[in-house]
C-alpha cells in the first residue's frame, strides 16, 4: 500500500489522475475504522491532511459559506454557529470531542453514509457540492444530486470534493437527531429544518430514513405554501397546531426506512414525525417570539 | 516508510513504518510508550486519547504517515518526572482508577478541557469525557477527580 502526501490541491488532483484507485484519507475516523478492523487494503492512501486549501472557509460574494472539504466539526461548531447554524447544531452532535477534533465535512459526504450527521442540513438548505479532477477542472453538484445510493455519492474516480457551498442562514434552523444515548451514536434517524425567511421558503434534510439522505420535498412545499397563504412570515403569529401535525405527517411519508438493528421502520417513521413537529415548533418560535429581521 | 516527528517533546525518527499502521501502533509498539492504551481501535473508547498538535484525537484513529513531521504529546508527558500532575493526583486520591485501562486516554482528555475550561460545569464534565468508556468505575470518581483537580489548578495558576 503506497502513501501519498500531496502538499496542494493541484498535486493532489494530479495523483488522484495517476492513481484513481487511491482511497483520499481525512480525518480518518472513517477509512482508519475500516483499515484497522477489517482485511481490506486500498491499493493506496491519499492523504489530504497537507492541504492548507482544504482546511479553511470564506464567505462568496453572494454570501454563501465555501466550506473546505478538510474543514472539522470543531471548526464549524467554533467558527460558524451563526451563519450555519442548522450544520453547527448537527456538528455538535457527531461522535465525541476527539472525533469533532478529527473528522471532516468532506469525509461525512465521502463516506456518503444515510446516517450522516451534515447531510440533512445541507439538503435543508441546498447545498452545493464542488468537487474537482485535473482534467475537467471544477463542477457544481447540487446536493440533491450528490448521493447516488447507500455510501455511495456522485463522485468520479478521478475527483476530490473541493468543499461545500453553503447559504447563510436567513432564519432559524434546526437539527434533531435520535439516539440510544446523547453522544457516539449513529442516529436512528435524524431530520434537519432551515427557515429562510428572506425567500420565505422552507427547507428539509431526513438522515437514516432511506437507502441516501433526502428531502422531504411534498413537506417543504406544504408548508411553505400555507404560511405565504396565512401570510404568517409577515403576522408573525404562533403556527395553528393542524399545520404542525399535517407537516410532520408529510415528513414521515417522505421517508423510505428499513428495519435493521437501530430500530425497526415503524419506528423510524413515527420518530420522523415528533422531531419534524419539535423543529418547526422550536424554529417558528424562534421565529415569530424574537421577532427576528426578515431582512 | 520513514516517519519523523515529536514526541513528549523529544524528536523521534522511525524507519520501515507501515504507512496503514496507526500512530496508537507506533507509540506502543515502535517508539516504547504503552501509556496510550489500545481497547478497540474504532474511536469508541478513548484509551487512546492523545494530543495531535495541540488537539486530542483518538490515536488509533490517525495513520502513522499522517503523524509525520506533527507534534504529539501523550499521557507519558503529562508529569513533572516524578511529580504527578494535577489531574493525576486527583485520580489517585478519589479512587478514579480501578482497572487503569481508561485512565491515559482520560488523563489527556481532562488535562484539554481544563485548559480551556478551568471551572467547568458537570455538563461540560461530561460533554468533554463522552468519547471516554470507563467500565470500571461509574464515572461519579471521575468526575470527582475532575472538580478536585481543576479546583486545585485554579489555586495555583
Ligand atoms: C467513534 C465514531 C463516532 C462517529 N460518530 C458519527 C456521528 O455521530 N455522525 C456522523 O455523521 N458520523 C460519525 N462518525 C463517522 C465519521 O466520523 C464521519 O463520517 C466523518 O465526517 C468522516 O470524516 P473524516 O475526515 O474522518 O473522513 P475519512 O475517514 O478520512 O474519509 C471518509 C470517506 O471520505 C472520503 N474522502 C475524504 N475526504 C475526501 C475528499 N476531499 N474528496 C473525496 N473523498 C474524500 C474517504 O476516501 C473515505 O471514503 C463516527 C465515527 C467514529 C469512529
Ligand atoms: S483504541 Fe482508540 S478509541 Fe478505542
Ligand atoms: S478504571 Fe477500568 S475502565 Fe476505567
Amino acid at each position: 500500500m503506497e502513501f501519498l502526501t500531496p502538499m496542494g490541491w493541484d498535486e493532489a488532483l494530479a495523483m488522484k489522475a495517476d492513481r484513481p484507485d487511491a482511497l483520499p484519507l481525512a480525518g480518518g475516523t472513517d477509512v482508519m475504522v475500516e483499515l484497522n478492523l477489517t482485511a481490506h487494503r486500498p491499493a493506496a492512501l491519499l492523504d489530504l491532511t497537507r492541504i492548507p486549501e482544504l482546511r479553511t472557509w470564506s464567505t462568496t460574494a453572494n454570501e454563501h459559506i465555501r466550506l473546505g472539504a478538510g474543514v472539522t466539526y470543531r471548526q464549524v461548531i467554533d467558527e460558524l454557529a451563526d451563519q450555519l447554524p442548522g450544520l453547527a447544531m448537527a456538528a455538535r452532535t457527531v461522535g465525541s470531542p476527539q472525533i469533532r477534533n478529527r473528522g471532516t465535512v468532506g469525509g461525512n459526504l465521502g463516506a456518503a453514509s444515510p446516517a450522516g450527521d451534515s447531510h440533512p442540513p445541507l439538503l435543508a438548505v441546498g447545498a452545493q457540492i464542488e468537487v474537482s479532477s485535473k482534467t475537467r477542472g471544477s463542477r457544481l453538484i447540487p446536493i440533491d444530486e450528490f448521493f447516488t445510493g447507500v455510501k455511495r455519492n456522485a463522485l468520479a474516480p478521478d475527483e476530490l470534493i473541493a468543499a461545500a457551498v453553503i447559504p447563510t442562514a436567513r432564519g432559524p434552523q434546526q437539527f434533531s437527531k435520535i439516539g440510544t444515548r446523547n453522544a457516539m451514536v449513529i442516529a436512528v434517524c435524524s431530520f434537519a429544518l432551515a427557515l429562510d425567511a428572506h425567500t420565505e421558503v422552507v427547507g428539509t434534510g431526513i438522515g437514516s430514513a432511506a437507502p441516501t439522505p433526502i428531502r422531504a420535498d411534498e413537506a417543504e412545499r406544504y408548508l411553505t405554501e400555507v404560511l405565504q397563504g396565512l401570510r404568517l412570515w409577515r403576522r408573525r403569529s404562533p403556527l395553528p397546531e393542524s399545520v404542525v401535525r399535517r407537516f410532520a405527517e408529510l415528513v414521515a411519508e417522505a421517508a423510505a426506512p428499513i428495519d435493521d438493528v437501530r430500530g425497526t421502520a415503524v419506528y423510524r417513521r413515527h420518530a420522523l414525525s415528533v422531531l419534524a413537529r419539535r423543529t418547526l415548533t422550536w424554529a417558528w418560535d424562534e421565529y415569530w417570539a424574537t421577532g427576528q429581521s426578515a431582512a | 516508510m520513514r516517519i519523523t516527528c515529536t514526541v513528549n517533546g523529544q524528536a523521534r525518527e522511525l524507519d520501515d513504518v507501515w504507512e496503514g499502521e496507526s500512530l496508537l501502533y507506533v507509540l506502543r509498539e515502535r517508539m516504547g510508550l504503552p501509556g496510550s492504551k489500545n481497547a478497540c481501535e474504532q474511536g469508541e473508547c478513548g484509551s487512546c486519547t492523545v494530543y495531535l498538535d495541540g488537539e486530542t484525537v483518538c490515536s488509533c484513529l490517525v495513520a502513522a504517515g499522517q503523524a509525520d513531521g506533527r507534534e504529539i504529546r501523550t499521557v507519558e508527558g503529562l508529569s513533572d518526572g516524578e511529580r504527578l500532575h494535577p489531574i493525576q493526583q486527583a485520580f489517585v486520591e478519589t479512587g478514579a482508577v480501578q482497572c487503569g485501562f481508561c485512565t491515559p486516554g482520560l488523563l489527556v482528555q481532562i488535562e484539554d478541557l481544563l485548559r480551556r475550561t478551568p471551572d467547568p460545569t458537570d455538563l461540560e464534565i461530561r460533554e468533554a469525557l463522552a468519547g471516554n468508556l470507563c467500565r470500571c468505575t461509574g464515572y461519579e470518581q471521575i468526575l470527582e477527580a475532575v472538580r478536585l483537580a481543576a479546583g486545585r489548578i485554579r489555586s495555583t495558576a
